[in-house]
């Protein structure tokens, strides 16, 4: 018989029931729960009179809606007011631990879970939210969930889920200096496409993920949703091990030393089987850069523009010419020649301390240039905020003509009052760059942090790898 | 989901045929991140003289005395009598979610809309079809008789009038399974508790790390 892939370990540990119909009962163990998506679905359990099946395997934050400036003056929008305002509520109702405005624990649901070990490897964990999937950077089963399911999962601990098949994607070799978790992940999606992993659960595997740091795999496990996967994952190991040690929620003492020890089984078998499986060489990869509309529509920063007129298959052609026309790109543009508005460095992709190290490292002693309007930088959550600020990298960035951020979500998609005004073009260490994604008509390309720095300190794109 | 068994309340009739989703409930009120609060903005072109927006304070707003909602007699009404093709319009689910907001637990109409009709058993609110000359007759004693009340019975699939006279009507056997049962897509996980609870117990022994 053949060997269990990391995904069918993790799914046989945690169903409950096969029903009749090929769907599973699984058990949830975390779930993430942030303001836009589970209104209704505690008003759903309200009505009903139910109660959260484990109130602990709860943990809330605001996020989306939340300002990055002045806190103390509250919410100015109505609607985005009510919204926090709500989540606030029904966690004091029901018992749910909740990061609110005011926590120095609060930020993006996805950065904080791992950062309290609310997250841990082995775990099965969703929220009502796409990026969910960057939970699986620790050999961990993630995927986001719809607000009836949120409702389902609140009041049973359990999903009705049907299981997806195995694709593994492999990079393997040696990471070029300036190459990065974004890099490869971008890469990887400009490989398989945006619906490449649609059906599927993906592992990211190979000596080249193996270097990542931990924060490194989030960022690509963060993306899988963006190759069509509603999962991806990656093997636990010493690091990520190491990761979790003295974090808020992680055991302790003897405990830890029994977790430890089942978490190094959090693997693939050697002669485990998968559906489908991609190989990339690491050292193939250069820093990317996304021209279009679409996460795909992506190519090294060295490279140019392409012209939909070279694309064989109609329907991508007629998708690059509209995407074209709303980046307001020319075919055969250098990429390095695309002059840029705002900058923005944040996001669940990239906000962590690593992300913000790795952007100051390059913006360090520099100036913003003259014709970028705004660049921000929007730590991942109020302790990351405060390690940056440690370190004197909010200083780095202050003194280079950066704004220096509340953590949220932000820009990444423009519930806030951080946008791009129509036309704008902005390099984004975000996650979408679809029409209208940080602001009507605004212009998205999706970098790394440090590909988004020195963007930022040149006034347009550059190699990050000649700045050395 | 409110589990449906037998119900007895006072009647409203609301003679009209094609009573749209949007009539049921205008669109401006679907902004809300609720799934209750509808009821005071149930059929809120017709109940009131002035046009309504989310957040206001609706008690405060002028009533239309002719609406039959807002007769007295019917205040407190919770079996909604209606005409053919009721619940036609949009998908939208806030047109059960108003009509149970407002306290209306069953529906009797000659025919309904067919994701109205859908969208009813999802949310707890039992949509009763009855042929033409029952509901006439039904429409005709409620107007007759002041404190006009039905019992629904779902089990025995019959309304009763107080004269005593039972009408039949049909419904899908799981659905009256489900609505008996006050089953959704939770109620029906509910019902394997013990299942869910022996892998909790299974699990607290193996890895307890995941229950801290
Ligand atoms: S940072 Fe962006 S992608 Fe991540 S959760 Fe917030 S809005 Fe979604």
């Amino acid at each position: 018989m053949a060997g269990k892939t990391l995904y069918d370990k993790l799914w046989d540990a945690h169903v409950v029931r096969q029903n009749e119909d090929g769907t599973c009962l699984v058990y949830i163990d975390r779930h993430l729960v942030h303001e836009v998506t589970s209104p209704q679905a505690f008003e759903g359990l309200k009505l009903a009179g139910r109660k959260p099946w484990r109130v602990a395997a709860n943990l809330a934050t605001a996020d989306h809606n939340v300002p990055t400036t002045d806190r103390a003056r509250g919410i100015a929008d109505p609607v985005s007011r009510l919204q926090v305002e709500t989540l606030d509520a029904n966690c004091r109702d029901f018992g749910i631990t909740e990061f609110d405005m005011a926590d120095p624990r609060q930020g993006i649901v996805h950065v904080i879970g791992p950062e309290q070990g609310a997250t841990l490897p082995g775990m099965t964990v969703v929220c009502g939210d796409s990026h969910t999937s960057t939970h699986g950077a620790f050999g961990a089963l993630a995927f986001g969930i719809g607000t009836s399911e949120v409702e389902h999962a609140l009041a049973t601990q359990c999903l009705i889920l049907k299981k997806s098949k195995n694709m593994r994607v492999r990079v393997d070799g040696a990471i070029p200096s300036g190459v990065t978790a974004k890099d490869i992940v971008l890469a990887i999606i400009g490989r398989i496409g945006t619906a490449g992993g649609t059906g599927y659960a993906i592992e990211f595997a190979g000596t080249a993920i193996e270097q990542l740091s931990v924060e490194g795999r989030m960022t690509v496990c963060n993306m899988a949703i963006e190759a069509g996967a509603r999962a991806g994952m990656i093997a636990a190991d010493d690091k990520t091990i190491e990761y979790f040690r003295g974090r808020p929620y992680a055991p302790k003492g003897e405990l830890w030393e029994r977790a430890a020890i089942a978490w190094r089984e959090l693997k693939s078998d050697a002669d485990a089987k998968f559906d489908k499986e991609f190989v990339l060489n690491a050292a193939d990869i250069k820093p990317q850069v996304t021209w279009g509309t679409s996460p795909e529509m992506v190519v090294p920063v060295d490279g140019i523009v392409p012209d939909p007129e070279k694309e064989t298959d109609t329907v991508k052609r007629g998708s690059q010419q509209q995407a074209l026309k709303y980046m307001d790109l020319k075919p055969g543009t250098p990429i390095r020649d695309i002059a840029l508005d705002k900058i923005f460095i944040g996001s669940c992709t990239n906000s962590r301390i690593e992300d913000l190290r790795a952007a100051a490292a390059v913006v360090k002693g520099k100036k913003v240039a003259g014709n970028i309007k705004l660049a921000l930088v929007v730590p991942g959550s109020g302790l990351v905020k405060t390690q940056a600020e440690k370190e004197g990298l909010d200083k780095i960035f202050r003194d280079a003509g950066f704004e220096w951020r509340e953590p949220g979500c932000s820009m990444c998609l423009a519930m806030n009052a951080d946008r791009l005004s129509p036309g704008e073009r902005c390099a984004s260490t975000s996650n979408r760059n679809f029409e209208g994604r940080q602001g009507t008509g605004g212009r998205t390309h999706l970098v790394s942090p440090a590909m988004a720095a020195a963007a930022a300190i040149a006034g347009h794109f550059v190699d990050v790898r000649e700045l050395r | 989901m409110q589990q449906f068994e037998k119900h007895t309340g006072l009647v409203v009739p609301l003679d009209r045929a094609n009573v749209d989703t949007d009539a049921i409930i205008p669109k401006q009120y679907l902004k809300s991140i609720k799934r209750t609060g509808f009821g005071p903005n149930l059929f809120d072109d017709w109940r009131y003289l002035d046009p309504g927006e989310p957040g206001m304070n609706h008690s405060k707003r002028r009533i239309n005395p002719e609406f039959v909602l807002n007769q007295p007699r019917y205040a407190g009404a919770s079996i909604l009598l209606a005409r053919d093709n009721f619940g036609c319009g949009s998908s939208r689910e806030h047109a059960p979610w108003a009509l149970m907001d407002y306290g209306i637990r069953a529906v009797i109409a000659p025919s309904y809309a067919d994701i109205f009709y859908n969208n009813s058993f999802k949310n707890g609110l039992l949509p009763i079809v009855l042929d033409r000359n029952a509901v006439d007759r039904l429409f005709k004693e409620t107007a007759a008789t002041p404190g006009y009340r039905l019992t629904v019975d779902l089990a025995a699939q019959s309304v009763t009038a107080p004269s005593g006279a039972t009408f039949k009507f049909e419904i899908d056997a799981f659905r009256k399974h489900c609505l008996l049962n006050g089953l959704d897509d939770i109620g029906l996980t509910l019902q394997h508790v013990d299942e869910i609870r022996a892998y909790e117990a299974r699990r607290r022994q193996e890895a307890p790390w995941l229950f801290t």
